[in-house]
Parts: C-alpha cells; sequence; structure tokens
C-alpha cells in the first residue's frame, strides 16, 4: 500500500474508471501507480480489503479489451483470487495488480455492478 | 454494534488461519468504521443471555441480524459424541486461534501419526496445513502459545481428508490448495485415475468452468510433484468416503479408527448423490476432527429457515409475511448460509445496506424509537447494569488489542491473544483507571 503522489494537471497517465452506474470518472496516475491505489487516492469505490496482498477479489475490475490485451498475463495466485470473483469475465483483473506503464495511458477499467457505487456524487 | 465477546471481527479473529495475517488486514478497514463518531461497540453482551432480543427491539428503528454461524454440523455417526479426541474443526481452529470457548480443548496430537479430517473445504485444508506445517513457521503468527507447544509435540504426520463425493465436488480453492502442495517434506496422496475419468467424464462442463478446471490442473499438479528424499509426511484426499462409525480403543475410549464406506457417484454430473455401496474400509487414527460445515441458530421471534439454516430474506430485509417492513435485516453468513469468503459477505453487507437506504428514502422505515423517547443503547445501560453486564467500548478493545500487540512482540509474532474472558476484562478495567 504506498501513497500516490498525484501528477500535476496536464502531465501524468490517464486512468478512467466507469462506475456500475456508468459514470466515467477520469484521474491522472504516475508510472507504477496500481489501480487500486489509485482509486483510493481519489476516492474512487473499490474495494481492497486485503490491502493489495492478493487475499481477496475485492479490488476486481474489467478492463477494456485493447489495454487488457497489453497487460502482462495474471500470475497464478492472481488467477487463483480471480477465480473467486463475482461476474468474473475473459478481461478481468485485480486492481491492486495492474501498475500503470506509458503503454497503458487512457485504460479504461469498469467496476463490476456487485460493487455499487453508492455516493455517485462525491467530489473528487 | 452489539457483540457477545470483548472483542470485535468474528471469525476473521476466531476463524481465519492464523498463517493467513493477509487476509485480516481487512481488520483496519472495519476499525476506521469505527472511528466515526456515530457507530458504537458494544462488546461482552450476549443478545438471548444478557439481553434479549424483544428486550433490544423496542430501542432501534433499525436491526441487522448478524450474528454468524455459532454451532457445527454433526455427522450424526455412533461413537462421535463419546470418544475421545474427537471434534469439530470450529472447536479445533477456535483452539488454535484463541476462542475463549475452546481454549481448554487440548486435542491429544501425540498419540498417533494420523489425523483425519471429514469434508474437503478450505476450513479443512486450514486445520490440516496447521498440522503439517514446520511450526517454527506458524510460531511467528498470532497462533496461541498453547496451540505452538501442542503443535511441537505433535506427532501428526499424515492427515487424510474424507470426501464424499468425487474430485469434481471438493470445495477448497486454488490459492489453499497451492499452499498446501507447497508444504515442504509433504506428500499428497490421491488417487489420479479416479481424477482423470472424472475429469473426463464432464470434459463438457468444465471446459466452462475457469475455476474448476484450473483447480483440477493444481490438484494433477500436486499429485506428480516430485521430491528430492522421499517427504516423511503426507496428506491424502479421500474420494467417495462416508464415515460409518468411530471405532474407540476398548481401555481409554480414545479413538482408534474409523470406519469409511465407498460410495459411487449417482445422478447429474453436475451436482452427482454419493450412494453407499455397502462397501466398509477400516482407517487408523488418533484424532478426528469434522469440518463439514457451520451452522446458524434461530432468535427467539426472528424467522429461521431451519432447512438452509439462515434467516429468510429478500436482498437482507427480513422476510416474514405479516409484517413486511418490520425494521429487521440480516448479513453475513447468517443470510446467505454458512458459506463464502470475506468479500461474498462484504458484497452481501452492500445489498443489505442499499436495502436501508432505500427503505429510509421510501419512507419505510418509520423512526417509531423517538416518538417512545428511547436512546437507543443509553436507554439500556442501566438494564445491563442491573444484570451485572459489563458492556465494552471500543476503546476498551483498544486496551486489549495493545496488550496482545505487546505481548506478541516479546515473542516475534504479531499479537499473543487473550484466550480468557475474565483477563480480557481485567486489561480493560486497568485501561479504564488509567
Ligand atoms: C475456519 C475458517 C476460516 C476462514 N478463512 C477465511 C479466509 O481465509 N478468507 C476469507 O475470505 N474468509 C474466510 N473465512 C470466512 C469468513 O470468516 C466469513 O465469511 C465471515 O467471517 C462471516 O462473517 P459473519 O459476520 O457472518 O460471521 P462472524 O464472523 O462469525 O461474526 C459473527 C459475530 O457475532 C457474534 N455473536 C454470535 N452470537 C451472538 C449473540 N447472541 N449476541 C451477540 N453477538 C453474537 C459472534 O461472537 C461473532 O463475533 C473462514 C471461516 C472459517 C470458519
Ligand atoms: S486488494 Fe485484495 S486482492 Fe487486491
Amino acid at each position: 500500500h504506498t501513497e500516490i503522489v498525484k501528477p500535476k494537471p496536464g502531465e501524468g497517465l490517464k486512468v478512467n474508471y466507469v462506475t456500475p452506474e456508468g459514470e466515467r470518472i477520469t484521474v491522472l496516475a504516475n508510472e507504477g501507480d496500481n489501480l487500486l491505489d489509485l482509486a483510493h487516492a481519489y476516492d474512487v469505490d473499490l474495494e481492497g480489503a486485503c490491502e493489495g496482498s492478493l487475499a481477496c477479489s475485492t479490488c476486481h475490475v474489467i478492463v477494456e479489451d485493447k489495454y487488457y490485451d497489453m497487460l502482462e498475463e495474471p500470475s497464478d495466485e492472481e488467477n487463483d483470487m480471480l477465480d473467486l470473483a463475482f461476474g468474473l469475465t475473459e478481461t478481468s483483473r485485480l486492481g491492486c495488480q495492474v501498475c500503470m506503464t506509458k503503454e497503458l495511458d487512457g485504460i479504461t477499467v469498469k467496476l463490476p455492478s456487485a460493487t455499487r457505487n453508492m455516493q455517485v456524487d462525491k467530489e473528487r | 454494534m452489539y457483540e457477545a465477546l470483548p472483542v470485535p471481527y468474528g471469525l476473521v479473529r476466531f476463524g481465519v488461519a492464523p498463517d493467513h495475517p493477509e487476509v485480516k488486514n481487512v481488520i483496519h478497514k472495519f476499525a476506521s468504521i469505527a472511528e466515526d463518531a456515530r457507530f458504537r461497540f458494544v462488546g461482552n453482551v450476549n443478545i438471548g443471555r444478557d439481553l434479549q432480543f424483544a428486550e433490544l427491539k423496542p430501542h432501534y428503528d433499525a436491526i441487522v441480524l448478524s450474528y454468524g454461524a455459532q454451532e457445527d454440523q454433526h455427522l450424526g455417526i455412533p461413537g462421535e459424541e463419546s470418544i475421545k479426541n474427537v471434534f469439530s474443526a470450529r472447536a479445533f481452529v477456535g483452539w488454535y486461534n484463541g476462542s475463549p470457548e475452546y481454549r481448554n480443548l487440548n486435542p491429544d496430537l501425540t498419540s498417533s501419526d494420523t489425523a483425519v479430517v471429514v469434508g474437503q473445504g478450505n476450513v479443512a485444508l486450514d486445520v490440516a496445513r496447521t498440522l503439517l506445517s514446520p511450526v517454527d513457521d506458524i510460531a511467528r503468527t498470532d497462533i496461541t502459545s498453547h496451540a505452538v507447544e501442542a503443535l511441537r509435540k505433535s506427532k501428526i504426520k499424515h492427515v487424510h481428508l474424507i470426501g464424499r463425493r468425487g474430485p469434481l465436488q471438493a470445495a477448497f480453492t486454488a490459492k489453499e490448495l497451492r499452499e498446501m502442495i507447497a508444504l515442504p517434506d509433504t506428500k499428497l496422496n490421491i488417487d489420479l485415475n479416479l481424477v482423470h475419468s472424472q475429469i473426463k467424464a464432464d470434459a463438457e462442463a468444465l471446459a466452462k468452468d475457469r475455476p474448476r478446471r484450473r483447480l483440477m490442473e493444481l490438484l494433477i499438479k500436486g499429485a506428480t510433484k516430485t521430491f528430492s528424499e522421499e517427504p516423511s509426511k503426507s496428506w491424502t484426499l479421500q474420494f467417495l468416503r462416508s464415515p460409518v462409525e468411530l471405532v474407540p480403543h476398548p481401555e481409554t475410549n480414545a479413538l482408534k479408527a474409523v470406519l469409511l464406506e465407498k460410495n459411487t457417484l449417482q445422478g447429474s454430473p453436475q451436482s452427482p448423490k454419493a450412494v453407499g455401496t455397502g462397501q466398509i474400509e477400516e482407517l487408523s487414527t488418533g484424532l478426528l476432527l469434522r469440518s463439514i460445515g457451520y451452522r446458524s441458530v434461530p432468535f427467539r421471534g426472528v424467522p429461521f429457515d431451519s432447512r438452509k439454516g439462515l434467516i429468510p430474506n429478500v436482498k437482507g430485509r427480513v422476510s416474514d409475511e405479516k409484517d413486511s417492513a418490520s425494521g429487521l435485516y440480516v448479513s453475513g453468513w447468517l443470510k446467505r448460509g454458512p458459506t463464502g469468503v470475506i468479500t461474498a459477505t462484504m458484497y452481501d453487507a452492500i445489498e443489505t445496506a442499499t436495502s436501508i437506504v432505500e427503505d429510509v428514502q421510501a419512507g419505510n422505515l418509520k423512526s417509531q424509537v423517538a416518538s417512545k423517547g428511547s436512546d437507543g443503547f443509553e436507554s439500556l445501560k442501566d438494564l445491563l447494569k442491573e444484570r451485572g453486564a459489563n458492556p465494552i467500548s471500543f476503546k476498551d478493545w483498544e486496551s486489549i488489542d495493545k496488550a496482545e500487540i505487546t505481548a506478541g512482540e516479546a515473542k516475534g509474532k504479531p499479537r499473543e491473544k487473550i484466550v480468557d474472558v475474565q483477563s480480557m476484562l481485567k486489561i480493560v478495567a486497568a485501561g479504564r483507571a488509567e
């Protein structure tokens, strides 16, 4: 679990989170930030019950096809936990295991609908 | 939040295995909720003992029942209740995890080199792993010291896990299986022919079931693992077997063996039934742990489905034909039945919370309490005092927490759990005096 230093406006890599309600939240990331810590830094409602130690699947995100193919293969341990994720899809990943690279600039991930985002109108 | 014990977190503290500290990270999230000024922890108050549910009810507009599954399933076979060294996994896990209820269990781990666990779920694997792991590794976790002492003396080298159906029906998941396969000096025994034939018979369904397919691949990988030296320990997954009787030593009444009946599978390949063949085998063992599930108990005055072992509900709203907006909700194992990991209970909790919010917004949840002049816990304090109850606040728990962490530091453990309620209350009293 690492502190995210938010890039200055105009710099950084774009990450789009799409909530179950269809709201799109765009945030700026540094190289190396993972999608869970990043979500937390910007108050995006993605759970991380085990704090990124691959012992839950609450940080499940669904990655846009195009970007999914750019990601490195999930480890056996990540697949073990993904198998327990709700609404597993072909492009599911655990947010705590996906780290931003320059290539991933503009990535869009969906938060699965089981994790209802109940504070949609929160300030970010 | 009313809690029977002076300590919070339920099975995250008393169930989750000591060598899974990362699973317990969720406690940080729970503790941050406790910091909210609108939350109050009332520990050491058992509903049904210190306070009747009917006494609690009028003081709140809404109540969420989330008291889990406090009992376990029994095998219902001769010898189960009378022979020594036969326990539920619930008790055994509680013993090594510091549950006050089971601190004096004293399982005998020295009279035999073999233990039998009935059941093939993750709890069964937790128990097997605890029995077979190098003790020095386990001793660095938050496992109780009494358990470490017993495990150091343990002679158990072989653990058999009995499942009434086949490998495709096993309930454990990949993470736990992977950990078992990684155990040093420990071999996995399974009937590989059976595994292969079952995979072949159900190939079509497996192709569409990624988790199960990966699990079978892992099982085969584990069973064909090679060792540079013949391992001294083993674990065996015995499929298609049902325990039918326990056999005691005639003089000591300690467990000597379990009789297993061989089963065949009948019915649909998706959910086949185990049917006994009448063929009996004897398996010598000195310890038997049944790990065939937990069971919730009903609360007086609240609907209960005893067949499913849960409170009937619709999206967390306790369903009762007479009163649809009763202000009663349910969550956790009591809502879904006693299975599922923390992630599953989290989604359930979100659903229940959403229902409550909807009911408030729709005006279905009328505030009766304010009109009756009740102030929740404040209005119950005197009654609790009269009965000699000693409610524990979250701050009180933090004194216990601190004492446990300090005691653990000296031993190189994250914490040394305090295993009896009296000692917990002493620490609380000292903390309050400060
Ligand atoms: C051995 C074991 C290992 C597990 N390992 C894992 C794991 O590695 N990973 C994972 O994700 N999940 C694991 N689980 C599952 C996880 O523990 C459960 O999903 C979760 O704890 C269920 O939460 P709950 O709130 O329904 O019940 P509980 O956690 O049991 O909480 C119920 C609480 O209610 C209290 N209570 C009961 N009756 C009363 C009463 N009358 N008055 C007041 N309070 C009362 C109890 O003291 C308890 O604190 C494990 C479960 C077990 C049994
Ligand atoms: S936070 Fe638990 S697996 Fe990602």
